[in-house]
Formats: C-alpha cells, sequence, structure tokens
C-alpha cells in the first residue's frame, strides 16, 4: 500500500507541471456533468407545460428552450475544453517519462542492461508508459466524473422525490451482482481458452517455423491430425467463454429494463395522486436509464488504475535505478595516448559472492599484440569490458599510459578504443550514417579511404544506392560477413591508439574472411591491440597470450612458453587446431 | 474477405439467427416508448393505477423477452465465429502446409504465423461482432425515425435530418483520425526501435561516445510522436461535443414542434415524451456503429491479409500417382544425376547455382564444400526437390524428380538439416518422424550409427525422454545427433547430411563418417560441410565456389588442380602448407 502512495506521489510530481490543465479539466469535467444532468430537468418542466390541446404555455416553453440552448452550448464547450486538456496533460507527461528513460538508459551501468532483457526494458519505455497514460490519466478523469454523475444524479433525483429515488437505488445493485457472477463464471473458461489457445501457437510456431522439416519428412498429415485435435478442443472451450460472457451485456440490459419499469410504475402511480408531473417523471426516466453507466465505468476503472501504478511502478523504477559513477570532476582527457595498457593486481566480479578474476598483472607496451584465447563461454568479453570501462574493476586498477582509467573521462578513454565486436550492431540508417560514427565530419573521400583500406568499398559500392542505401535495423538484409566489414571501416575511419577486435567464428565464409584479416592487420600495425582470438595465426604472431577459462584469466605468455608449460594452452592448441 | 466467408457455409442457420433475434430484441426494445407514452396519456391522464401496473407488467414482459432473444442471439453469433475461426484455421493451416519452399522463403515464417494465430483471431472477433451489432444499431436507428412517423409525421421529419447530419459527424471524425492514428503507430514503432537499437547497440553507442546524439535523435521522434497525438487528440475531442449539441438541438427542436402539435391536439403529451426518448436512443447506437465499424475495419484488414496467403499457390506441381514401376531401377542408373541445372530463387537478380553437372553412382559418398552462399544447400535442396531447376534436370534413379510423387521421392531421401530441429516430444516420437512404424531395435540401430547411443542411453527414459520445445534441454551436438539418426531410421537410399556435423568434434564427426560407410546396403551419402577434414574421404568432392562448380574430384586430384580448394584446404591445414613450401 505504501508502495502504491509513493508511486502516487511520484505521479504527481510529473502532473506539477501541468496543474493548470488539471485544474482546468476538474472543473469542465464537475461543470460538464452537472449541466448533463441539469438538461433532463428542463426538458421535463418543457413536457409539463405542453399539457393538452389548447393548453400549451408557449411564453414558458420558448423561456426554457432559450435557457436550454445556452446550457447544451456550454456543455458542448466544457466537454471540449475538458478533452483538449486531457490530452495535453496526458502526452505530454507521456513525452516527458518517455525522455527521462530514454535518457536514463544512456547513462545506466552495463550491468543493468546486460541483466535485463531487451524487451522487458523496451516493454517499460512502451508498453507501461502507455498504460501508466491511458490508465492512470484517462482513469482518473472517468473516475472522478463517473463520481460526479452518480452523486449528482442522486442529488437531482432525491430533489424531486425521495420514493422513486428508492426504487432506482434498490434494483441497480442487481446489475452489479449479475455481472460479477458471470464474471467469476466464465474466468476458468477464459483461462481453459487462452491454456488452449497457447498450446496451439507453440504447435503453430514449432510446426510453420520448421515446416521445411516437416516437409523433408512428409509429415504434413500427421501434423495437420494433431493440429485440429487441439484446434477442435479450442473451438469448443473457445464457444463456451465467448458465449458465456457475452451474456452480461443482455443482462445488465435486462436488470436496467426492470429499473426503468420499476421507475415507470411508481412514478405513474405517484404522478396519479399528484405527487410529481409528468415532466418530472421523464426526467427520472432518463436518470434511470444513465444511473448504471457510471458505476459499470467506475469498476472497471479501479482495475486500471491498480494496473496503472503497476506501470508507473515499473518506469519508475526504471528512471531510479542507479546510474554508472559519474567522471571524477576533476578527470582530465586522455591526450595523445602512445598506447601503454597496464592491469595491476586486478580483481573482478559480476555477481559479489563469486570471484572470477583475482590479481591479475598485465602490462602491455605500445604497440604490442595481445591474443585472447578460451573455449566458447570463458569470459573473453569480461576483458573487453573492463578495458573499454564499461565495468569496473572491483580492486586493483587498470592504467592508459599510466594513468588510472578511472581519473580520466569516459569519453576520452573510449575514444582512443577503436573496437570491432564480433556480434555486429548497425543502426537503422544509411550505410554512411554507419561508417561516420566515430567521426561524424568526415570527408566523402576519408570515408571511401577508410572502406577501400577495410575491402568494403567493393561490396558497398554494388549496393542499390551504394553509400546512401538505406540498412533497416540491426543491419537487415547485409550478410554477417558484409556487417562486419562495415564495423571494421567504421573503426578504419578514426583509427585510435588502441584496438579491440573480436574475431569471427565458422559463420563467415573463407574468402571474406580472408579480407577480414587482411583489414584487422592494416588495422594492427603500430597500435596495442587486443584481439579475442580463434585463428591460429593471429595467436602465434600476437606478443601476449591470455588463456583464459570459466571466466578466469589461467595462462599468460606467447606461443613457446605456454606450448612449453604443456598447460591448458597446449592442450587446446592440440585439439583444435592440430586436427 | 468474400472468400473467407466459404468458412461460414456449415454455419448458415446461425448467422441467419442471430441477427435475426437481434432484430427481434430491438423491435421490442423500440416498443418501450410507446409503453411509456400510453402509461402518461390513459395511466396518469385517466388516473387509471391498474393500467398503470398493467403497463408496468408489459414492460416487464419486453424485458424479459428481449433477454431471451438476445441470449439467443449471443449464442448463434458465438457458434458462427467460432465454429468459422475453427474451419479457417483448419484450412489455412493446411494451405500453408502445401506451400513449397521458394513460397516458405517468400512468406516468411513469422508473418505466417501471425497469420496463423492474431489475424485469424481478429477475423473472428469481427465475424461474431458483425453478427451481433450490425444489423442491430442501424435497424433501431431507422426503427425509432419509422416510429416518429407513427406518432407524428411533421416531428419525424426532424429524425430525417438529424440522422444524416449525426452520421455524419461521427463517421466524418472517424474517417479523418482513421489514418492519423495509424500515423502515431508508426511513430510509436520508431520510438520503440529507437529504445531497442540502443539497448542491443549499447556497447558500440558508448565506444563511439554517442549517448548526447542518440538522446537528441531519441527525443526528436519523441516529441514527434507527442505532436502527432496532440493532433489527432484535437480532433476526436471534437466527436462527443459536437454530437451532443446536434442530438440536444434537435431534441429542442422536437419539444418545440411538440408544443404546437399538442396545442392543435394533434398529438398527446405522453407521445412528446415518447419522441424525446427516441431521439436519445439514436446517440447511443450510432456511437456504437461508430465503434463497431473500427473493429471491421481491422477484421477486414486482418482477412485481406489471411485472404492473400490463400491466394498464394504452390509453384511446384506433384505427380499425384505412385508410379509401380519402382522395381525397374536398372542398375547401371545413377543414383543422383544433375545435368546443367541453373537455380535462381523467386525474387532474385542473379542465378544461385547455375550449370551444375555431375552423376553420383549407387553407395557413393559425395562432399560438397564451398564458402557461404556458394551454393552449397541448394544445391542439395534440389534432390528432394525443395526448389525445381529453372533449367535442367535432376535425376534420381534416372527419373526426373518431377515426375515422382511427393512420398515416393521424399521416403527415398533421409535429409539432416543445417539447423538442428527437433520437436517437442520423446525422443522416440521424433524418430519415428522417419519411419512410422520403425520397431525399437532399429530405432537403436540409428542412434548408435548416429554417435548418439551413449548419451541417449544415458538420459532418463532412455527413448522415452522428452525433448522440451525447440530441444532447449539437449546440447547442439546432441541435437545434431538426433536429427542424423531420425533421417538414418527410414533407410534412406539416399542420405544429405547439411553441414549437420559442425557441432561435433572431429574425433565424432569421424566416427559417424565412419559408422555411416559401414551401414548396410547401397545409401548414397551427400556431406555439405565447410571442414575439409569431413568431406576429405568422399568419393567425388564437388568445389562450389559462387553459385558455380569450380571442380569435381578426389581429394588428391582437387588438391593438385583447384585452386578454390586449395585456398579452403590450406587455411584449414596451415602445416601442411608450410611442409609443402
Amino acid at each position: 500500500m505504501t508502495g502504491q502512495r509513493t508511486t502516487i506521489i511520484k505521479v504527481l510530481h510529473y502532473i506539477r507541471k501541468y496543474w493548470l490543465y488539471l485544474a482546468l479539466s476538474v472543473v469542465m469535467a464537475a461543470l460538464t456533468v452537472t449541466l448533463t444532468l441539469y438538461l433532463p430537468i428542463l426538458t421535463g418542466r418543457v413536457i409539463d407545460l405542453i399539457i393538452d390541446k389548447g393548453r400549451v404555455d408557449f411564453a414558458g416553453v420558448f423561456a426554457i428552450l432559450k435557457t436550454m440552448a445556452a446550457v447544451i452550448g456550454a456543455t458542448a464547450a466544457a466537454q471540449w475544453i475538458m478533452n483538449v486538456c486531457n490530452n495535453k496533460m496526458t502526452y505530454r507527461i507521456v513525452q516527458d517519462i518517455r525522455n527521462e528513460a530514454f535518457r536514463k538508459i544512456e547513462i545506466l551501468p552495463l550491468k543493468y542492461i546486460d541483466g535485463h532483457s531487451y524487451g522487458e526494458v523496451v516493454s517499460r519505455v512502451i508498453a507501461d508508459v502507455d498504460q501508466f497514460a491511458d490508465g492512470l490519466l484517462m482513469g482518473f478523469t472517468q473516475f472522478f466524473t463517473g463520481l460526479i454523475t452518480i452523486l449528482g444524479t442522486l442529488g437531482f433525483m432525491l430533489s424531486v422525490n425521495v420514493g422513486i429515488t428508492g426504487v432506482v437505488v434498490l434494483i441497480t445493485p442487481l446489475s452489479f451482482l449479475v455481472a460479477a457472477f458471470i464474471a467469476k463464471k466464465t474466468y476458468t473458461m477464459f483461462r481453459v481458452q487462452s491454456e488452449t489457445r497457447g498450446e496451439q501457437t507453440a504447435l503453430i510456431e514449432e510446426m510453420i517455423g520448421n515446416q521445411k522439416v516437416v516437409q523433408a519428412f512428409s509429415h504434413e498429415d500427421e501434423v495437420l491430425e494433431e493440429f485440429d485435435e487441439i484446434n477442435d478442443r479450442l473451438g469448443k472451450c473457445s464457444l463456451k467463454a465467448i458465449f458465456y460472457s457475452s451474456i452480461t451485456n443482455p443482462s445488465t440490459r435486462f436488470v436496467n429494463n426492470l429499473v426503468y419499469a420499476g421507475v415507470a410504475v411508481t412514478g405513474a402511480v405517484f404522478a396519479i395522486h399528484g405527487g410529481i408531473s409528468v415532466g418530472q417523471l421523464s426526467c427520472f426516466l432518463t436518470y434511470a436509464n444513465q444511473y448504471t453507466k457510471p458505476f459499470n465505468e467506475i469498476s472497471g476503472v479501479v482495475t486500471e488504475l491498480q494496473n496503472a501504478i503497476a506501470c508507473a511502478a515499473r518506469i519508475f523504477a526504471l528512471i531510479e535505478e542507479e546510474p554508472q559513477i559519474p567522471d571524477k570532476e576533476n578527470a582530465a582527457a586522455l591526450k595523445d595516448v602512445e598506447g601503454r595498457v597496464a592491469l595491476e593486481h586486478v580483481d573482478f566480479s559480476y555477481v559479489p559472492d563469486k570471484e572470477l578474476i583475482t590479481d591479475f598483472n598485465l602490462a602491455v607496451k605500445a604497440g604490442q599484440r595481445v591474443a585472447i584465447v578460451g573455449p566458447t563461454g570463458c569470459g573473453k568479453t569480461t576483458v573487453i569490458n573492463l578495458l573499454m570501462r564499461f565495468y569496473d574493476v572491483c580492486a586493483g586498477k587498470i592504467c592508459v599510459d599510466g594513468e588510472d582509467i578511472r581519473d580520466v573521462t569516459r569519453k576520452s578513454l573510449r575514444a582512443n578504443y577503436g573496437m570491432v565486436l564480433q556480434e555486429t550492431w548497425l543502426k537503422a540508417g544509411t550505410v554512411r550514417d554507419n561508417i561516420i560514427m566515430g567521426k561524424p565530419d568526415a570527408t566523402e573521400e576519408e570515408i571511401v579511404t577508410a572502406a577501400k583500406a577495410s575491402h568494403a568499398h567493393s561490396f558497398i559500392k554494388r549496393l542499390p544506392k551504394g553509400y546512401d542505401t538505406v540498412i533497416g535495423e540491426d543491419g537487415g538484409n547485409l550478410s554477417q560477413g558484409q556487417k562486419q566489414l562495415l564495423c571494421i571501416t567504421r573503426v578504419m575511419l578514426c583509427l585510435p591508439p588502441m584496438l579491440i577486435l573480436d574475431e569471427a567464428t565458422s559463420s563467415i565464409d573463407t574468402r571474406t574472411e580472408i579480407r577480414i584479416q587482411k583489414a584487422f592487420a592494416t588495422m594492427m600495425q603500430g597500435r596495442t591491440s587486443f584481439i579475442v582470438a580463434h585463428r591460429l595465426s593471429t595467436i602465434r604472431e600476437a606478443d601476449v597470450i591470455l588463456v583464459m577459462k570459466d571466466g578466469n584469466i589461467i595462462e599468460q605468455g606467447n606461443h613457446e612458453t605456454l606450448l612449453a608449460q604443456k598447460g591448458f594452452y597446449a592442450n587446446l592448441y592440440n585439439s583444435q587446431f592440430a586436427g | 474477405m468474400k472468400k473467407l466467408l466459404v468458412y461460414l457455409r456449415d454455419y448458415k442457420k446461425e448467422t441467419v439467427l442471430a441477427p435475426l433475434f437481434k432484430m427481434l430484441e430491438a423491435t421490442f426494445e423500440l416498443f418501450v416508448p410507446l409503453v411509456m407514452a400510453a402509461i402518461i396519456d390513459r395511466g396518469i391522464g385517466g388516473g387509471n393505477a391498474a393500467y398503470v401496473w398493467r403497463m408496468g407488467g408489459l414492460l416487464v414482459a419486453l424485458g424479459v423477452i428481449g433477454l431471451v432473444c438476445s441470449i439467443t442471439a449471443q449464442y448463434y453469433a458465438a457458434k458462427a465465429a467460432v465454429g468459422f475461426s475453427t474451419k479457417l484455421k483448419h484450412a489455412l493451416f493446411a494451405h500453408i502446409q502445401s506451400l513449397s519452399f521458394t513460397e516458405i522463403d517468400t512468406l516468411g515464417t513469422s508473418t505466417m504465423i501471425t497469420r496463423m494465430t492474431s489475424d485469424v483471431n481478429q477475423a473472428q472477433n469481427g465475424v461474431n461482432m458483425v453478427l451481433r451489432l450490425f444489423l442491430r444499431s442501424p435497424f433501431i436507428v431507422f426503427g425509432a425515425m419509422i416510429m416518429a412517423f407513427t406518432i407524428d409525421v411533421k416531428a419525424a421529419f426532424i429524425f430525417v435530418v438529424t440522422i444524416p447530419l449525426l452520421s455524419a459527424v461521427v463517421f466524418g471524425i472517424m474517417m479523418l483520425t482513421m489514418p492519423l492514428y495509424k500515423k502515431v503507430q508508426a511513430g510509436l514503432d520508431s520510438v520503440l526501435g529507437a529504445t531497442r537499437e540502443n539497448l542491443t547497440g549499447v556497447r558500440v553507442i558508448r565506444a563511439f561516445n554517442k549517448e548526447q546524439e542518440e538522446i537528441d535523435s531519441f527525443e526528436e521522434k519523441n516529441n514527434a510522436l507527442a505532436h502527432m497525438q496532440l493532433f489527432v487528440g484535437k480532433l476526436s475531442a471534437l466527436t462527443n461535443p459536437v454530437t451532443y449539441i446536434i442530438i440536444n438541438a434537435a431534441t429542442i427542436l422536437l419539444l418545440y414542434t411538440g408544443a404546437v402539435r399538442v396545442n392543435e391536439g394533434t398529438i398527446t403529451q405522453g407521445e412528446v415524451v415518447a419522441l424525446v426518448n427516441y431521439m436519445s436512443q439514436i446517440l447511443v447506437e450510432l456511437v456504437k456503429l461508430a465503434n463497431l465499424i473500427i473493429t471491421i475495419t481491422k477484421a477486414l484488414a486482418c482477412a485481406n491479409r489471411i485472404q492473400n496467403v490463400f491466394e498464394i499457390q504452390s509453384g511446384m506441381e506433384w505427380e499425384k500417382r505412385v508410379s509401380g514401376d519402382t522395381a525397374e531401377v536398372s542398375a547401371e542408373a545413377y543414383a543422383v544425376e544433375f545435368e546443367h541445372v541453373h537455380l535462381a530463387y523467386a525474387g532474385a537478380g542473379a542465378e544461385s547455382l547455375s550449370d551444375i553437372d555431375f552423376r553420383v553412382k549407387k553407395g557413393e559418398t559425395v562432399g560438397i564444400i564451398g564458402g557461404t552462399g556458394s551454393g552449397k544447400s541448394s544445391l542439395v535442396h534440389m534432390i528432394p526437390r525443395f526448389y525445381d531447376a529453372t533449367r535442367g534436370f535432376v535425376k534420381v534413379d534416372g527419373r526426373d524428380v518431377r515426375e515422382y510423387s511427393m512420398e515416393e521421392l521424399r521416403h527415398k531421401i533421409g535429409m539432416v538439416p543445417q539447423k538442428a530441429v527437433l520437436f517437442q516430444g520423446t525422443i522416440k516420437e521424433n524418430l519415428l518422424w522417419g519411419k512410422e512404424d520403425a520397431t525399437e531395435e532399429e530405432l537403436w540401430q540409428a542412434v548408435e550409427t548416429a554417435q548418439a547411443k551413449e548419451f541417449v542411453g544415458q538420459k532418463d527414459g532412455k527413448l522415452e525422454f522428452y525433448i522440451a520445445q525447440a530441444g532447449r534441454n539437449l546440447s547442439g551436438g546432441q541435437r545434431q545427433r538426433l536429427t542424423i539418426a531420425r533421417a538414418l531410421v527410414g533407410q534412406p537410399e539416399i542420405l544429405i547430411l547439411d553441414d549437420s556435423a559442425s557441432a561435433l568434434d572431429y574425433a565424432t564427426d569421424a566416427a559417424l563418417r565412419q559408422a555411416i560407410g559401414r551401414m548396410e546396403g547401397d545409401t548414397t551419402v551427400f556431406i555439405v560441410s565447410q571442414r575439409a577434414s569431413s568431406i576429405r574421404y568422399a568419393d567425388q568432392i564437388i568445389v562450389l565456389d559462387d553459385g558455380e562448380m569450380a571442380d569435381i574430384g578426389t581429394h588428391e586430384e582437387l588438391l593438385e588442380r583447384c585452386s578454390v580448394y586449395q585456398e579452403i584446404y590450406y587455411s584449414q591445414y596451415p602445416k601442411e602448407k608450410e611442409a609443402q613450401a
């Protein structure tokens, strides 16, 4: 409960900026409802002035009709202003929250991003924010107008006649009971339906997704049989769920009709005895028709509100997430880097209790090549994470040219590294946009030179629009090798003094791989390079080889010394490359 | 959409009865204001309490009849809609299964899954809503007008003007905003895309210090979205106030006309109340109708997408009859022949395979090697006729593959696809895909040949071990070996291993090849691989380069004369190159 309260307080914080809209909206809502309820009374009065042949008070009728016209105009205006205010408030708040959430994403520690599925974070920024806006803000106005409508209707009805009001108030709850009863009964049916539907979807995904295999084994008939079995079952339980839940509307409408009949009879009996006028009765009938509506809305709103608060809580959790440790205030920019990298007594682990790297020391001279080898999943990316300061070391320090990387700005540290990862990432945009990421002001000539140096020019040239070809999110229609070449070109364009390269495994064909290999070689000349290596030649030519296993660095040395050790590396080398 | 209505054929009765009962219900609803008018005029006017009670009873009776009609209608509507979607799904699933690889490639798996699931559901919902409401709402609107005419012609003319005016406003605003909402959706998609992109590319973005630029570009997209939403919001915010003004202005006119007519003695006070009631019924129904139209538009869009899938016909015709002359295969016929085969995929500019020409004798082993995209998989996919040659012939046992029936051809061939796909179910169920009536012994035999005996033996329940969806509870190598075993169970005459040993270590890979070599019968084997070691001992090795046959021959021959083969081989065996140099 307190959780809900703090969430609501935070929501109010966002609304505060738009309090004028909120105030205006509330006033207009109250006005709209009151005027809407007032109208049937006026109608009733007119009817009372039209009694019978020759007994019509035209002067009176005209006077009231004029008032009605004014009331109608005012209601419409108030309603419009309310709508516009609500829209403005809702969409602006959504905009603010999304912008803030996104800004947070850009400064979240990698630990958070690696630890949460992308889908989850995306759904917070998109779906949750939408639900929150719809639910909380729309819900609030509905709740508010609903409440005023109920109170207003009650007040107006009581002021006219207590007895008939009693009839309305007593029969109406029946409608909720019926609705609740049906909802409870159909809950299980819907659950069965959604389970069966899930089963069917799973089968569809499995079989259509692997249709080529199904066809290769001529297994279509058997699969169809299996599908039909589920399909028939789904048909049966869907019919039940849909039919029983569709009884709700007719049933509540029936209760409404009962209320109407009750009001008609009691009202008419009162009218015979002169208790009320015909106009008042007609007014009552209008109220009776409208009375249940706000109740239904409010009961819907309550669940929606709760859902909205839950959504809001998830968004706030993201927005309030601890950001990465900011650069030190006096952090200097790394300048004129030679490329000396030193890791001194480094301890690191992703999870506090699980030690990973302990007391790791490494000194890399400017221009040296460091190869990182080990079986898949051994945590080679951990080293990249530490060098780029995507993660901070737990103890010890990493220095570039003698400077602790925590004492310099992240921006300057990262600008001095060129990074090509095996999981290529390209942004939606043109080929050119992707290449100039590191150097937005690059000239056409520089771009082409870089592309030529990385052997990407020839394939880019053959794309439909060359360098201006738009590639979809995540590279879309390019092959894995082509994507990798583009990522290399990106680094080639700015060529920083230190490199981090991740060699591709088997998914690329030999010829492209040779190209990539050549491009890597060009880049590495005279630069300190860290290479996650799979190829024997790369490993053998490295000045230092780091052998990793289960996240830990277990051996260190060059090819000859490591082979002589006859340890894990020697074993790995013999099994993987000597075969 | 029209063509999909076939699937309602078995529910003719329901499709007629559902709207009929809805209209009955509406009719009874339309009587209510008349009864009320009678209560006012004769009950109150005449001071007759007994009459009031009788009429009250009539109101309740009308309500009960309405309830019964309505529930009946809901039942028939639900039955028709669910029946429709069940039949539709069956037909769609069967249709998708009948498509050939070419169509599967163009359509894309995720599209087909969406069609089968959410699109069909939307269509079902559409049918249900149409049956329930599409007749009811207009019926009430026009019914109210007709009832007004029965009361007073002059007053009824106000209805004649109001209804089109209201419809114009309600539907006009809807038509205007619908395309705009599509734009809003597109804007939301781009905001979503930007968010996702920044999560997947977080390392690169930070490495290039692009955070601020990304924030700027996100805010631009987000602000554009908000702007668009506000614009659409302003438009749709008009609906309520405008309709409110129209309907109530009409009421004012009605009251005035009523006053005049009552004064003339043409109609009674109660009838004025009835007219006012009819007017208020109209708005409610029109709003319902507008919402219904949105649902219908969505359902129609879905239905059209489904229809489009139905219109895609398999580009491949199969021989229907199974020829009985299987025994006639002459001993000297080649098991597989490619005669100047060319293959261009649908929509592709260039050929994926050109002029492939080779012959394989029964019992031979053929290795196929080349870079990615060189056409290795395309080549073997043509043997079970997954794709048809654009030019040239593919023959199996001396007969063109196009002369076989689907079952006959594919039963000859055991295919182990690149992606090790297993299905949810026990190991045994998966293996039986290869041969429905295989004995336990045959299964174990296949498992043994596929080098899977050891790990299958260690699983709980052995062959009864339950494989989770997508084979998640098995390792990549285990999955691969089981897919091989599955193909072996059918004792195929031709076995195709499409790069299907990539997750196996060298030793297992070698053992597998030896075991396959020892198999009974003259199995012709195709091995596609990137590893030179896997195909080294094949009787013939086909070297593919960019869709063309660079060469064909034995390992020794190729190493001698084929530069592409040398390049591949020495990149994997650098030592031997050094030894040569």
